[in-house]
């Protein structure tokens, strides 16, 4: 019953040379002593030269995980990634040391987290961050990196740069050291960012201005941006194609565009339903009922099933495979064509 | 016919900020932050209130000072046609058996150390809600009402996930049988899915107990889905309110419309080039002069930077804070 195209090792289909990142069957597994937590199981995902792709998940699904372990920021014990491949630009980053690792982070992948205050140094000043990266790896004096931190801030959007390459990070509003945290990212030419719920913790006008950033400087630069997301908006007016992960595993992955018009997983649709929306009236929402499962406990077969409307008993047993019963269109899901929006 | 639940008329809550303590030697007075600043609202019998804005525009502060968690500065608090401006919380006693809250983070608002049979009982004597010996028949009522079974009552709240415990919050507030709600954030620390789940329990239990609600948040897709009215606040004023359709569908005032424009919708349409409003939100520190919207404002003239802004009635229900707007062409009522 498995259609063509399916493949356990990663979406073929892709032509491999517009590829930055190509993520094949990672699993990262947390040894808790409670049991063994697999917080991303047998992930493939790809990202082309230029493009942004979008992840979004709850609370849990492993989408930072997966961020994580692409720059292997896994902290060990407890967490191990224990299988596959992450081909960035021609090299299998696991298969790196440590010290050529370090000289990837950072540089040629860099991230933006959550949270800007506790990804900055409270004891640095600005300039001096932003500009750790190229003064290491390119070797520029103190003047050259005073100038490259006011244009580099300037870039960003932060008003009198002159004076803010002096203060500390808490003079900053939340807005602001993202965007020096944009910057530090920009700073080294980065061909990769990974932005991990980079605007969550951000009110809204400023969350605009953000994505507005980050868009505008992905043309400029041409890097590749992987956006983890909660938010289903953010997503679908951001990135280029989307993932969407639950409990450790990718469900759908398809163009955006697709995802949103026709997505194939009931899980998906299950979002879509859930968010009130501003277009009309919705008089009621349909939530998704029950819980995210124990990750301690998955079943064997699909996490999801025991949420799911159009479930069989065999979803809960039948292992599940991302596979693409579309044309670039990819679903984890068994009965596909149950999925009517 | 209506019947008004609650009335704010022109409250401001100032606070004192905390002062270095050389300062405080010398007497030096405290810096002040007006976090309401002359607010004015109603709410009538049945009706939603959904009061939306940024962090720091004083939404909270205004929500605490309407359940007299603080002392206003300023203003009048009528509710039900008792003034409860200056009530001691020994008078308010008896009036929070009426009017009741849910706060954000279901993770601290619970007693950890309570199990929800605790929790809830002991509202049930406080209020002295009914006799002892019904106390058990309440409580297995209250959780099948918020969706909980009733073996629920004897665990502690770090056996529930954050919307199970906001389930348990509500059926705290619930227990009194209030007839007023203020829901702070109820759903802001939720995932979507479950977020859902309690927006549509609250829809129900809002018809099934005929409640009054203001539901502060600030997600506008939220607000827009529960409110049958909006206020929208800025920097301790409200900027404009309305009805949800005039609020979301004909907002006029330039605040309104750059959030709504400012809100990533789950259309796939790339529509992220150019940021709706430009700037940070200012400190309430340092209020701007005139409109306090004008340092971020597209359409801003030399008037707004100067001279405070009118507040005008552009219907019964639809009221603006602004030098320049309704457009000059505007074709619907003025009063």
């Amino acid at each position: 019953m498995h259609k063509a195209g399916e493949s356990g090792a990663g979406p073929a289909g892709w032509a491999s040379s517009s590829m930055l990142l190509e993520v094949i069957g990672l699993t990262t597994e947390f040894r808790m002593p409670g049991g063994t937590i697999v917080a991303n199981r047998n992930v493939s995902l790809s990202v082309e030269r230029g493009k942004t792709l979008g992840i979004v998940g709850e609370s849990g699904s492993g989408k930072s995980v997966f961020c994580r372990s692409i720059l292997q920021l896994i902290t060990s014990p407890p967490g191990y990634i224990v299988g596959g491949e992450v081909w960035f630009d021609g090299q299998d980053l696991l298969k790196l040391s440590e010290a050529e690792m370090q000289r990837i982070r950072g540089t040629e992948i860099a991230m933006v987290f959550q949270d800007p205050m506790t990804s900055l140094n409270p004891v640095w000043r600005i300039g001096d961050q932003v500009t750790e990266g190229p003064r290491v790896h390119e070797g520029l004096n103190g003047k050259q990196a005073r100038e490259r931190a006011v244009q580099l801030l300037r870039q960003v959007g932060i008003p009198s740069p002159e004076q803010r390459i002096q203060e500390y990070p808490h003079r900053l509003s939340g807005g602001m050291r993202q965007r020096v945290m944009i910057a530090m990212a920009i700073a080294a030419r980065t061909k990769l960012l990974l932005a991990d719920e980079p605007t969550t913790a951000l009110d809204v006008t400023i969350q605009d201005q953000i994505l507005a950033l980050m868009l505008q400087l992905q043309e400029q630069v041409g890097m590749s941006i992987i956006l983890v997301s909660h938010d289903m908006g953010i997503v679908a007016e951001t990135s280029d194609r989307v993932a969407v992960m639950y409990a450790g595993e990718v469900m759908e992955q398809a163009p955006t565009e697709d995802v949103f018009r026709r997505p194939l997983h009931p899980y998906t649709l299950g979002l879509l339903h859930s968010i009130p929306r501003m277009e009309g009236k919705t008089e009621r929402l349909i939530p998704i009922e029950g819980q995210p499962p124990n990750p301690l406990r998955l079943p064997k077969g699909c996490p999801f099933a025991e949420r799911c409307p159009v479930a069989t008993p065999d979803c809960a047993e039948t292992p599940i495979r991302l596979r693409e019963v579309e044309p670039d269109h990819y679903t984890a899901c068994l009965y596909p064509e149950r999925v009517s929006a | 016919m209506t019947e008004t639940v609650l009335e704010v008329h022109n409250l401001s809550k100032v606070f004192d900020l905390p002062r270095p303590f050389l300062e405080a030697v010398r007497m030096r007075p405290a810096q002040k932050l007006a976090a309401v600043d002359g607010v004015s609202l109603k709410i009538e019998r049945r009706e939603t209130l959904g009061l939306v804005g940024e962090s720091g525009c004083g939404k909270t502060t205004l929500g605490r000072c309407i359940i007299r968690l603080y002392r206003p500065t300023e203003g009048r608090i009528v509710f039900e046609g008792e003034d409860i401006t200056h009530k001691s919380p020994v008078e308010m006693q008896p009036i929070r058996r009426r009017m009741q809250v849910v706060f954000q983070d279901p993770y601290s608002s619970l007693n950890p150390r309570m199990t929800v049979r605790q929790t809830i009982i002991e509202v049930l004597r406080f209020h002295k809600i009914c006799s002892p010996e019904e106390r058990e028949a309440h409580l297995k009522n209250l959780l099948d009402m918020v969706g909980l079974s009733y073996e629920a009552a004897n665990k502690f709240p770090r056996s529930f996930s954050g919307g199970q415990r906001q389930r348990i919050g509500l059926a705290r507030s619930l227990a009194v049988r209030p007839t007023f709600l203020v829901a702070d954030e109820p759903v802001s620390a939720l995932d979507v899915s479950i977020q859902a789940q309690i927006l549509n329990l609250l829809a129900d239990l809002r018809a099934e107990l005929g409640l009054t609600m203001l539901f502060i948040a600030h997600e506008l897709s939220v607000v827009k889905h529960v409110s049958t009215r909006v206020a929208v606040m800025y920097l301790g004023e409200i900027v404009e309110t309305g009805t949800t359709e005039e609020v979301f569908e004909e907002s006029q005032h330039p605040y309104t419309q750059g959030l709504l424009s400012a809100l990533p919708r789950p259309v796939p349409v790339r529509r992220h080039r150019q940021a709706a409003l430009e700037g940070d939100i200012p400190s309430p520190l340092n209020m701007p002069s005139g409109c306090r919207f004008h340092p971020r404002c597209p359409i801003a003239q030399d008037i707004c930077r100067t001279q405070t802004p009118p507040r005008r009635q552009l219907s019964q229900t639809h009221q603006l804070l602004c030098h320049l707007r309704p457009i000059p062409d505007w074709s619907g009522p003025t009063v």
